[in-house]
């Protein structure tokens, strides 16, 4: 029963900071249609924010929220800098602009800043283990399930509800036509990269909590595992990101349980099997917005 | 209301318009007609930005519209309902009809939702399935109903009657005639010549980019060229 609930709070552990990675990647994709590699280290920037901000003193939690809101701002930043200038180019020029904006970031880090890991010191309250009875959970997995959980429930009723989340979608569903009503086109990209930010963010600090470190290439492995969580999600809706970073968490979770411990080394090779292979049988993911099968 | 002059359109090296002029007054009901890729979509998104044109110029009530971007048009009055209806499939019917009336205050967007569903009933007992799941009859009323939230003083309607049944073309129809009705000024484009000969004030016809015949719709619908190349095979 120990070991179940462990198992459990592992799943929704790490299917939450997959699914709010490849949320953000998907509410790019939706309106740009493509998958934004740079997205990893917007991550490693509110990293760094949180790191110098303590650096200087302040408090911990103005330190996350600030630095949450400057992985947005600088996610806004790429967008004006690096990918407005060529809307209406193929999504294979973003995918590839937005590897070297990447390429560019690691650079920068390890030059201006540092190669090597930096700790960061989490507070007292998310360290250590609540005990019930036989069971020892990791406070910081309990409050990464509870923030990644809010937050979803958050982003779903703004984008449910709100004038800004409804012209979202609309422009996510038809770029073209959502513009012929109005729904301006450099709103609405600049707000899906400043939610993508935050919710890099959000996964950042999650991440980070767990681990009291950041560095250079901080964001890469998160990042990778949110594409592949997008893309068995199938990229066209929110939803899907959920599924697919839910899937991904209790397939990796499941693995690390049933996987030998000498096998255990091979966990993200087999994951990368099995999505090869249902990428093979469902090439469109889990939720697909095309209505016709493909074959 | 809107007035084009010699405009050229071109995808790479292919011409798709070719220097066409027309024009469409307050309150009328103007129809271009023609056959398979003459260039009538291509015409219609150019009037409303979505591709460029290479010359040529477009009124909308006196102003130049190449200098409006694509979203400043509908502040202008002039609403767009696209070839294949295009609803937002993954939003509800009500989300599609915030979507058309986005730039409404809130309180006036309710009221025109209330409008619209009392004008199409059958938007009411659908408003919260997903768009993607309503038959093609029921997209387009949603496409018309999206387009007409922001209360246009010009709607423009590429194929309406696209791939619907007859009984569901001949609604289409009506429901257009009535919008017209109402004082609406409307540019449509339709392959069922017949029918929108039939509401129309004017129409054009076009042919591989160009305007071969205008003039009265009644007129039209007797000429026997038109007769022979459009109505023989009795659509
Ligand atoms: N995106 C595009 N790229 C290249 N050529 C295009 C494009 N869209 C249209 N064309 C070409 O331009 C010409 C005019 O097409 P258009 O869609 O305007 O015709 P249409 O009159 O609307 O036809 P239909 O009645 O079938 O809708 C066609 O020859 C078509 O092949
Ligand atoms: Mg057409």
């Amino acid at each position: 029963m120990e070991e179940f609930i462990q198992y459990l709070i592992s799943i929704l552990n790490l299917g939450s900071i997959y699914a709010l990675l490849a949320l953000g990647l998907v509410v790019v994709f939706g309106q740009l249609g493509f998958l934004n590699f740079a997205h990893g280290d917007l991550m490693t920037l509110f990293g760094y924010a949180l790191l110098f901000q303590i650096g200087w003193g302040l408090p911990f939690w103005i330190a996350v929220v600030i630095a949450i809101m400057f992985a947005g701002g600088c996610a806004v930043m790429m967008e004006r800098v690096a990918f407005r200038p060529l809307r209406g180019r193929s999504p294979m020029t973003l995918l590839i602009t937005s590897f070297a904006i990447s390429g560019a970031l690691h650079v920068v880090f390890q030059v201006a800043i540092s190669p090597r890991s930096k700790p960061i010191p989490i507070p007292e309250f998310l360290s250590g283990y609540i005990t019930m009875g036989d069971l020892f959970i990791s406070r910081a997995q309990i409050f990464t399930i509870i923030v990644a959980f809010t937050s979803l429930i958050l982003l779903r009723i703004f984008l449910a509800r709100s004038r800004l989340g409804i012209c979202l979608r609309a422009s996510a569903s038809d770029f073209d036509v959502a513009r012929t009503m109005g729904i301006q086109a450099n709103r609405v990209i600049a707000m899906a990269f400043f939610l993508s930010g935050v919710l890099a963010g959000m996964a950042a600090l999650l991440w980070i909590s767990q681990r009291g470190a950041v560095h250079p290439a901080l964001g890469l492995t998160p990042m990778i595992k949110a594409l592949i969580a997008a893309i068995i999600g199938g990229l066209s809706n929110p939803k899907g990101a959920l599924y697919g970073g839910f899937l991904l968490g209790g397939l990796e979770a499941t693995l690390l349980q049933i996987l030998p411990d000498n096998l255990v080394v091979f966990r993200d090779a087999i994951v990368l099997l099995l999505l090869i292979v249902f990428l093979v049988y469902r090439p469109n993911g889990i939720i697909s917005s095309n209505p016709e099968p493909m074959r | 209301m809107l007035k084009v002059s010699d405009i050229h359109v071109s995808y790479g090296p292919v011409a798709a318009v070719k220097g066409i002029s027309f024009d469409v007054k307050k309150g009328e009901l103007v129809t271009i007609i023609g056959a398979n890729g003459a260039g009538k979509t291509t015409t219609l998104n150019a009037l409303m930005g979505l591709v460029p044109v290479s010359s040529g110029s477009m009124l909308l009530k006196g102003e130049d519209l190449s200098k409006i971007p694509v979203e400043g048009r509908i502040t202008r009055g002039l609403s767009f309902s696209p070839e294949g209806r295009r609803v937002f499939k993954s939003l509800s019917v009500l989300d599609n009809l915030r979507a058309g009336g986005n730039i409404l205050s809130k309180l006036k967007a309710d009221e025109r939702i209330h409008d619209m569903m009392e004008q199409f009933p059958l938007l009411r007992e659908r408003s919260h399935q997903d768009a993607g799941t309503l038959s093609g009859g029921e997209q387009q009323m949603l496409a018309i109903a999206r387009a007409l939230m922001s209360q246009p003083s010009c709607v423009i309607l590429d194929e309406p009657s696209l791939g619907l049944a007859p009984k569901i073309v001949s609604q289409v129809f009506e429901i257009i005639r009535d919008l017209r009705e109402t004082g609406v000024t409307i540019l449509l484009v339709e392959q069922n010549i017949k029918k929108s000969l039939a509401i129309a004030d004017r129409a054009y016809v076009m042919e591989l980019g160009k305007i071969v015949k205008s003039g009265n719709a009644k007129e039209l619908a007797e000429d026997q060229s038109i007769q022979d190349s459009y109505l023989a095979a009795g659509s």
